[in-house]
């Protein structure tokens, strides 16, 4: 699949945001490491809201005809991508209004507001695992069509809003033991999540040229494409990546996604070093968006079969 | 109803007029223009609603070359319209054709990787999704004479490779044909359940070779003794 960067940025970023939301909750729910200030919770719910309109902001920049995006909310009985719409934009009103009842209250640990801030997270949850299933619902890409995707995308993106609560946490002073604990369990458990997803799509399996064209017994060959350049179907689902260039990249977002966020949050909590949380944050993000190009680059759509593509 | 094509793959030759009858119908047609990017340059490219491919099958000397047309198979699970968020994509209840909207549809791209068939293509200058009507603004045409009221791409056919009809309807000519000569649909096991259908290439009694060359060689014995007795 063409990597194109504004769907990379959609799941990257919103993904995040709404995991920030979640944790955000959570930690005030139950004071983890004595909850969050209201001020820290005021930045964090700010962050949350700023990821997840980056994100929602780039997907439209993928639209051809963008002024009938408003159109896309109308689907939802039927379309992934239409439910993802909904619940994203039902999450800006609880999300803002913990945030204006912190700001006014000035208290982030009351019912009225912990009410808000969990069914803000909520309901940011429900779009992350909307978000998986417009990918995990095409039987047309086996990479992508596996419950896998959601897991990874639901791990990722907790993952990403722990580092950015324990960074804040530890930027801002408080106690943040159990906050960077927090971060790295979830940091693990998206490395091996994601390892069992590689596991999972290195078998090569579904159509073959063979059932594509219907000769189920016979070697098939393309001769020729039938157009002298490329088309629409070559340039968005033609890509491809080397077997061994995907490992090095693999190699590459684990170190950046996972191993130097772990790394910097644990050498940042022991010294007390702001910079060093932050520094968590910007590589986590440049990991997981490295994670989610590997994702459409070896997502091979079962079109490619008609174009010689023995298996895809 | 289930309207579609019946494909037949012993007959097709591979000249590409299909394709480009229905470029010529469809780019004034209901969803036109068919947009082309660099038409004349070193690139060419642009929306086709169909498109040809060429492939060899089998090993030599059993090998064949088959020439593979495909346009949108009108499935009965579309899911290319599952998956559209804004409705522009629909598929049609009376007659199960599977249109796009130009009015509606937001240019997302989607509804193209639900497709397996590579049947829909993005027309870059509209913005919209672009695909195969089955020629719905001929076919119910009450203008034309009736044996014209087919999509272009079946009138044009010289080898009478493409068949137009209601595949539900058990004693169509489709159907029919469907069912004597084993037609076929693509990748079944991803389960859209494709209307159209393809028809394999007949298999023929395979003409004898091993006397060919003894046959040749006495062949010219022959005329040389008569050459030389006179
Ligand atoms: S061939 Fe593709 S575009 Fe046509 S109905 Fe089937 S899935 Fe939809
Ligand atoms: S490109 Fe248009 S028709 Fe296709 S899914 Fe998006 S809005 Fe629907």
């Amino acid at each position: 699949m063409h990597p194109a960067l504004a769907v990379i940025f959609l799941t990257l970023f919103s993904g995040g945001g709404f995991g920030l939301m979640a944790l955000t909750a959570i930690v005030n729910d139950f004071q983890i490491d004595g909850g969050l200030s209201p001020m820290q919770t005021m930045v964090a719910v700010l962050l949350s809201v700023l990821f997840v309109t980056i994100g929602m902001l780039s997907s439209t920049a993928h639209l051809a005809n963008p002024k009938n995006a408003w159109r896309a909310f109308t689907r939802w009985r039927t379309s992934w991508l239409a439910r993802e719409g909904v619940f994203a934009v039902l999450y800006y009103p609880f999300a803002m209004l913990y945030l204006v009842w912190v700001f006014f209250t000035g208290g982030s640990a009351d019912v009225t507001g912990l009410l808000l801030a969990n069914v803000a997270g909520a309901l940011g949850l429900i779009t992350i695992f909307c978000q998986g299933m417009i990918y995990a619902c095409l039987r047309t890409i086996r990479q992508w069509n596996t419950p896998l995707v959601p897991a990874n995308f639901y791990a990722m993106g907790l993952a990403i809003g722990a580092t950015v609560l324990a960074a804040l946490r530890i930027a801002t002073g408080g106690p943040a033991q159990t906050l960077v604990g927090m971060a790295v369990a979830l940091l693990a458990a998206a490395a091996v999540l994601k390892g069992i997803y590689y596991f999972w799509i290195a078998r090569p399996n579904g159509p073959t040229i063979r059932t594509a064209t219907g000769f189920n017994r016979s070697n098939v060959r393309i001769l020729d494409q039938g157009h002298t350049f490329g088309t629409f179907l070559t340039q968005e689902f033609g890509h491809t990546i080397p077997a061994a260039k995907a490992n090095t990249i693999k190699f590459l977002m684990y170190l950046f996604a996972f191993v130097i966020p772990v790394w910097a949050l644990a050498l940042a909590l022991s010294l007390g070093l702001g910079s060093l949380a932050w520094l968590a944050v910007v590589s986590v993000f440049f990991g997981i968006g490295v994670e989610r190009w590997l994702f459409f680059v070896e997502a091979q759509h079962v079109v490619n079969l008609y174009h010689g593509r023995q298996q895809c | 109803m289930r309207l579609g094509l019946v494909i037949d793959l012993d007959t097709c030759v591979g000249c590409h007029a299909c394709a480009v009858a229905c470029k010529e119908w469809n780019t004034s047609g209901t969803t036109a223009p068919l947009t082309d990017y660099d038409p004349y340059g070193a690139r060419p490219s642009g929306v086709w609603f169909n498109r040809i491919r060429h492939y060899e099958v089998g090993e030599y000397p059993h090998n064949k070359t088959i020439n593979f047309p495909m346009s949108c198979m009108h499935c009965e699970n579309a899911e290319c319209v599952t998956v559209c968020p804004t409705g522009a994509s629909y598929k049609r209840a009376e007659d199960g054709i599977v249109l796009v909207d130009q009015n509606k549809c937001m240019g997302c791209n989607y509804c193209s990787w639900a497709c397996p068939y590579g049947a829909r293509e993005l027309d870059r200058v509209s913005g919209t999704m672009k695909k195969c009507t089955l020629c719905i603004d001929r076919i119910y045409d009450r203008e034309i004479p009736e044996e014209e009221r087919q999509p272009a791409c079946v009138l044009t056919c010289p080898a009478h490779a493409r068949m137009f009809g209601d595949l539900d309807d058990p004693e169509s000519p489709v159907a029919r044909a469907v069912r004597q000569r084993g037609g076929y649909q693509l990748m079944p096991e991803l389960n859209y359940n494709p209307t159209n259908h393809y028809l394999p290439p007949r298999v023929h009694a395979p003409i004898p070779t091993d006397d060919l060359k003894k046959k040749a060689v006495r062949k010219v014995k022959e005329w040389v003794n008569r050459v030389v007795e006179r």
